[in-house]
């Protein structure tokens, strides 16, 4: 077997249609807008030729793009941090739980995977509009009509919705790899029970809360269906202007430069956080 | 009253029986050791006194308090877990202070304790490494001083130098009961290990499928074993299955195969069926055409400080152990005569289910 391997490349070739399938389909893509995002734009035209670095400038200069910039990342790393905090202890409940509920919660926590985004932002538009349950019922108590659509805490609180189950899942994924005993010796040491959590199970299961704030938090900051619908025309997240920029400005050099700068700020806020997070546990946990 | 008592205590997993009305009194200070087979009993029973495992029924007090529904985190025991169940996340030394900084011990006096703990078992060079930096041995080392540093009322040890070196083992026994005696700390320990349970118990509880078969101290159990099954199970010993043919006052005589023996009558009746069991080191290897018994050398393997033979003879193979005096051992094939005094003699009433095979019980 091992002798064979140099002559007959099978690991590559079981690999090439993935590979291909990945170059295909995401790297191109990536080139191609990368590319663009360097080409003059002719309005009067709508031409793309050229070469020039003026989109970059403009959107790094313009504090309209920056604002919009920075609403995205603080949105996703809000939505991100009330995911560790919803996420976490509910993975933690759900491990802890007899068998029939386990399996009953599990699909809970799963079953908005199971509808698309676009129709669970229609419900939430539904239930916070103007004349939308919620509103009805501030009505019957008195405290009058509120605007909830279109707001930052709105578009927070779908993404939290919509995100949570990336969160469960790798912690929950971490926490079946527990020790049951290990939580058990630090409460036969008069561990009070949070004390256990916090200083006993939460570093184990570290590794799986930093996985999922990174899908979260990556999927949060180039959301585009959640802030489309629910932030509106006066709440732009970045996803939301590229989708401007291409589709009603036509201006698509500009779409991509700002696409590739939301890119690349994501892998570094990641990459960053990644660092920090993993610096702590890597000696420890290996 | 004792210390610890468990009283009719039952765990039931399903339809299974996992413990079955153990009672035990365990007093202030003893060191007792749980013996007994896999799967028997003994990591629930200690699970059920550490609070980990609810008991199906029965109570539980410990220094006059009922503890059966309290709080694991409330007992205040020292546990050693079977699967050590380490802090992966912390240091030796983080691992072993824990305990200490839960009981709120100043800074200062921790970092002793810690160190003294750690000279004690063996591994102050290792404070600063991690648990998976470490052999099995050295991590249950670490559970080991984990436990004992906290200076508890009572130590529950699951099998706490099932991985250590002959050498190593024996100086950690003769630690625990070092600290036993000077703290007079109350240990519970299971083991499989029955010359481990023999050497540092004050008592041992013997259990069989989820129940105590015998409590006795060491040398009792050893050579006063109630049931057929603890004197198979505890050391080796030669069953001979035989019946009783005469009573004659305080004697009873036994053909064993149409070999009569003399034995103690003790209630047996005539016609009765018995087993003899004889402890191999009871023999005596003699002579040829002396002894109760014609026998002859098929095997011996040495054992160090022993030998240990298997003769054949009319009851089939008996195990006999002769001490190594330094003398030149029986060579195989030699006929011999066997002997024994009859006061060694234990007598079991009632057939063995089968015949043992003596290379299973010198496990
Ligand atoms: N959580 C559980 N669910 C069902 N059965 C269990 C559970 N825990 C233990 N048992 C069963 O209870 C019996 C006793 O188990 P226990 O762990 O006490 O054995 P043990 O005497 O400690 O054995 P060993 O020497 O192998 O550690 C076994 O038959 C085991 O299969
Ligand atoms: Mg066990």
């Amino acid at each position: 077997m091992s002798a064979a391997a140099p002559r007959f490349p099978t690991p590559l070739i079981l690999s090439a249609p993935a590979a291909l399938l990945f170059a295909a389909l995401i790297l191109t893509p990536l080139v191609l807008t990368a590319l663009l995002s360097f080409n003059e734009f002719e309005h009067a035209t709508g031409r793309t030729h050229g070469f020039t670095l003026d989109h970059y400038l403009a959107v790094l200069t313009d504090s309209y793009y920056l604002e919009i910039f920075l609403r995205t990342f603080r949105v996703a790393a809000l939505a991100t941090a009330i995911c560790v905090v919803i996420g976490v202890p509910e993975a933690y409940i759900l491990s802890r739980m007899g068998n029939p509920w386990r399996s009953v919660f599990l699909l809970v926590v799963l079953a908005p995977l199971l509808v698309s985004v676009v129709v669970r932002a229609f419900g939430w538009s539904m239930l916070l509009g103007p004349e939308g349950p919620i509103n009805a019922a501030l009505m019957a108590l008195g405290f009058g009509r509120m605007r909830l659509l279109y707001s930052e805490g709105t578009v927070i609180v779908a993404l939290v919705h919509v995100m949570l189950p990336f969160m469960v899942i790798p912690v929950w994924t971490s926490l079946q790899k527990l020790d049951p005993a290990v939580e058990q010796a630090a409460l036969s040491f008069g561990a009070s029970r949070g004390t256990a959590i916090l200083r006993v199970v939460a570093p184990q299961i570290l590794p799986g809360i930093l996985s999922g704030s990174l899908i979260v938090f990556g999927l949060s900051a180039s959301a585009f269906a959640i802030p489309g619908l629910l932030g509106g025309r006066r709440l732009k997240m970045v996803a939301t202007i590229v989708y401007d920029q291409y589709l009603s400005d036509l201006n698509w050099p500009m779409g991509a430069a700002v696409a590739v700068l939301l890119l690349a700020a994501n892998l570094i806020v990641m990459l960053t956080y990644h660092r920090v997070v993993e610096g702590h546990y890597r000696r420890r946990l290996g | 009253m004792s210390f610890l008592e468990l009283r009719d205590i039952t765990k039931r997993y399903g339809t299974l029986n996992a413990v079955s009305d153990v009672t035990l009194s365990v007093e202030k200070g003893e060191f007792v050791s749980l013996l007994g087979p896999s799967g028997c009993g003994k990591t629930t029973t200690l699970q059920m006194i550490a609070g980990f495992v609810e008991a199906t029924s029965g109570s539980i007090r410990l220094d006059g308090r009922d503890i059966t529904h309290a709080k694991a985190n409330s007992r205040g025991l020292g546990i050693v877990f079977q699967s050590y169940a380490l802090f992966p996340h912390m240091t030796v030394f983080d691992n072993v202070s824990f305990g200490l900084e839960m009981q709120r011990v100043p800074k200062a006096e921790r970092k002793d304790r810690v160190d003294e703990a750690l000279g004690l078992v063996h591994l102050s060079p290792y404070a600063g490494r991690y648990p998976r930096e470490l052999s099995g041995g050295q991590r249950q080392r670490v559970a080991l001083a984990r436990a004992i540093v906290i200076r508890p009322p009572v130590l529950l040890l699951d099998e706490p130098l099932s991985n250590l070196d002959a050498k190593l083992r024996e100086a950690m026994q003769f630690e625990l009961r070092d600290i036993q005696r000077k703290v007079g700390t109350t240990t519970v320990m299971v083991t499989h290990d029955q010359a481990e349970a023999f050497s540092i118990s004050d008592r041992v509880v013997v259990m069989e499928a989820g129940r105590i078969t015998q409590i006795d101290q060491p040398y009792r159990i050893y050579e006063h074993p109630e049931t057929e099954f603890i004197s198979r199970f505890v050391g080796k010993t030669n069953l001979l299955p035989g019946t009783v043919q005469a009573i004659n006052g305080l004697a009873a005589s036994v053909s064993l195969a149409g070999i009569p023996v003399e034995i103690d009558a003790g209630g047996l009746v005539s016609g009765e069926t018995v087993t003899l069991c004889v402890r191999p080191e009871k023999l005596r290897l003699i002579a040829a055409g002396q002894g109760r018994l014609p026998g002859r050398v098929a095997e011996r393997y040495f054992l160090g400080s022993q030998w240990l033979y298997h003769i054949d003879g009319p009851l089939g193979t008996l195990m006999a152990v002769t001490p190594n005096d330094g003398s030149a051992p029986l060579e195989t094939g030699v006929p011999v005569g066997v002997d024994w005094n009859p006061s060694v003699v234990r007598v079991h009433r009632g057939r063995l289910a089968e015949a043992p095979d003596p290379t299973l019980e010198a496990q």
